[in-house]
């Protein structure tokens, strides 16, 4: 009992809370549900920052985060738990002391750590609720496992551009993800947002459908997106909502599971080490530096500096003298180089300009070479005045 | 009589940046092959080597996904929309 009388909320709590409290989806006995709750956002990230500010903002108890990274400054043009000052600075610190000050009753508890097969369970095991903000499918996939062994729900977003999917995976008789997707694409097939792009606010709609789904499955109130996959188009301001079925099949949440502890997921989305995805690398001398590029444009050397980044990005920043043919554009526009036996070929960071300088060779460019480290290497190392992105 | 089908974004690459396609054909199994004669570029991206459709790409009837229906032998008709649903990674940059 609190001073007022109230079973376990405080004056200011009441205050602060009072929008929910006259609410009877809410009410007071929500409110306290609330508070009692733990839920856990994988990432800080597009995705998180919406989810830790409303869980927080609503009187979620319990915050967990899980973090191992910087704030950059071009994060901040979506990740809105982030600002400007923080950049530079952890990803956990910069939320927990936003959403500290956003809502002090809440306790923001930080895990930073890259979630692995080794640490997933029992981290798992503390909170009520997992909400995913990852990026990548090797999280996505340990994220659902260790969900369904631990008997988490799964508060499920993902984006890309400017289309979004939501649901709720992982409830007691509800399917999970591997009942959608039993496997991942192989590497390389699916773009990243990094590479793709993605609009700002597209993951605060999202993280925020996310938002609003923990809440309900704390709540236990309203209809779930549970057995619902829900696909938002930002462009066409449409929603779109499909069945999803739990699949008796499924290897971990079926009938007769075979996957019952977590595996090596980067093995399961065919990502090694010693190969990294998507990327067809060249023989190393096969590869300019950035050193070397600028010694042959200073002295007038005759080849050819081809960009095959998107038009986009040749806005933002060049190499001088470079020529633009997007990768995508590359085997229709092949001609554009004819009697071209000395190519150098760059992107943003070598993986595409990697793809290409194989495309090139293929088609008898046996001269073409990759930029090593792109034109971010080119800006780190010989002209620091143009804008990195 | 053609059906539409939906084109998610990371496949529009693959179809001239068109959201919606269309295609002729009785089951869903006929009407991604005519599709894929007209964008060549999208069947790898939708069938294995073998020639059977990738498991993390999941085609839709209306809402229902047809690996609960008849599979590519799912009847269509030019009523029907088909949607091609792609898994999709992103959130945190990495």
């Amino acid at each position: 009992m609190t001073s007022n009388g109230s079973p376990g909320l405080t004056n200011e709590e009441v205050a602060r809370y009072s929008r929910h409290l006259i609410m009877p989806e809410v009410g007071m006995e929500g409110q306290l549900k609330l508070k009692a709750a733990r839920a856990l956002c994988i990432g800080a990230g597009g995705l998180g920052s919406p989810v830790a500010l409303y869980l927080a903002a609503a009187g979620v108890g319990t915050i967990g985060i899980v973090d191992f990274d910087e704030v950059d400054y071009s994060n901040l043009q979506r990740q809105i738990i982030h600002g400007t000052p923080d950049v530079g600075r952890s990803k956990l610190e910069s939320a927990k002391s936003r959403l500290n000050a956003l809502n002090p009753e809440v306790e923001v508890v930080t895990h930073e750590m890259a979630l692995s097969s080794q640490n997933a369970l029992g981290l798992f095991a503390d909170y009520d609720l997992v909400v995913d903000g990852t990026d990548n499918f090797p999280t996505r996939y340990l994220v659902n496992d260790a969900c369904v062994i631990q008997g988490k729900p799964n508060v499920y977003g993902s984006i890309f551009r400017f289309e979004g999917q939501n649901s709720v995976f992982a409830t007691k008789d509800g399917p999970c993800y591997r009942c959608l997707y039993p496997e991942p694409p192989p590497p390389g097939l699916v773009p990243s947002c990094a590479e793709g792009g993605v609009l700002g606010i597209l993951p605060g709609v999202v993280g925020t459908l996310q938002a609003t789904e923990a809440v309900k499955l704390i709540l236990g109130a309203g209809e779930l997106l549970i057995g619902r996959f829900l696909i938002f188009d930002a462009l066409k301001m449409k929603f779109r909502e499909l069945k999803l079925r739990k699949d008796p099949d499924c290897p971990v949440c079926g009938e007769h599971p075979t996957v019952t502890e977590l595996i090596d997921y980067e093995q399961f989305c065919g990502i090694t080490s010693s190969s990294p995805p998507a990327v067809v690398a060249p023989e190393v001398d096969d590869e300019a530096t950035v050193e070397e590029l600028k010694m042959r444009i200073d002295r007038l050397d005759s080849f050819m500096l081809l960009d095959v980044r998107e038009t986009q990005e040749f806005e933002i920043c060049r190499i001088p003298g470079s020529v633009l043919i997007p990768l995508g554009e590359l085997p229709s526009r092949l001609s554009e180089l004819e009697g071209r036996s000395d190519l150098i070929v760059h992107c943003k960071s070598g993986a595409r300009s990697g793809k290409a300088v194989k495309l090139l060779r293929e088609a008898g460019y046996i001269g073409a070479r990759n930029l090593k480290g792109g034109i971010l290497a080119w800006i780190d190392r010989i002209d620091r005045s143009l804008p990195k992105y | 009589m053609a059906t539409k089908i939906l084109i998610p974004t990371p496949l529009r690459s693959y179809t001239a940046k068109r959201d919606v396609v269309e295609a002729e054909g009785a089951t869903v199994g006929e009407l991604l092959a005519n599709m894929t004669e007209q964008y060549t570029d999208l069947r790898k991206h939708l069938y294995t080597n073998e020639g059977t459709l990738r498991s993390f790409v999941n085609i839709y009837v209306n809402d229902d996904d047809i690996r609960y229906l008849e599979k590519e032998q799912t009847p269509v008709t030019s009523d029907d929309t088909v949607s091609i649903i792609p898994s999709v990674a992103g959130g945190r940059r990495s």
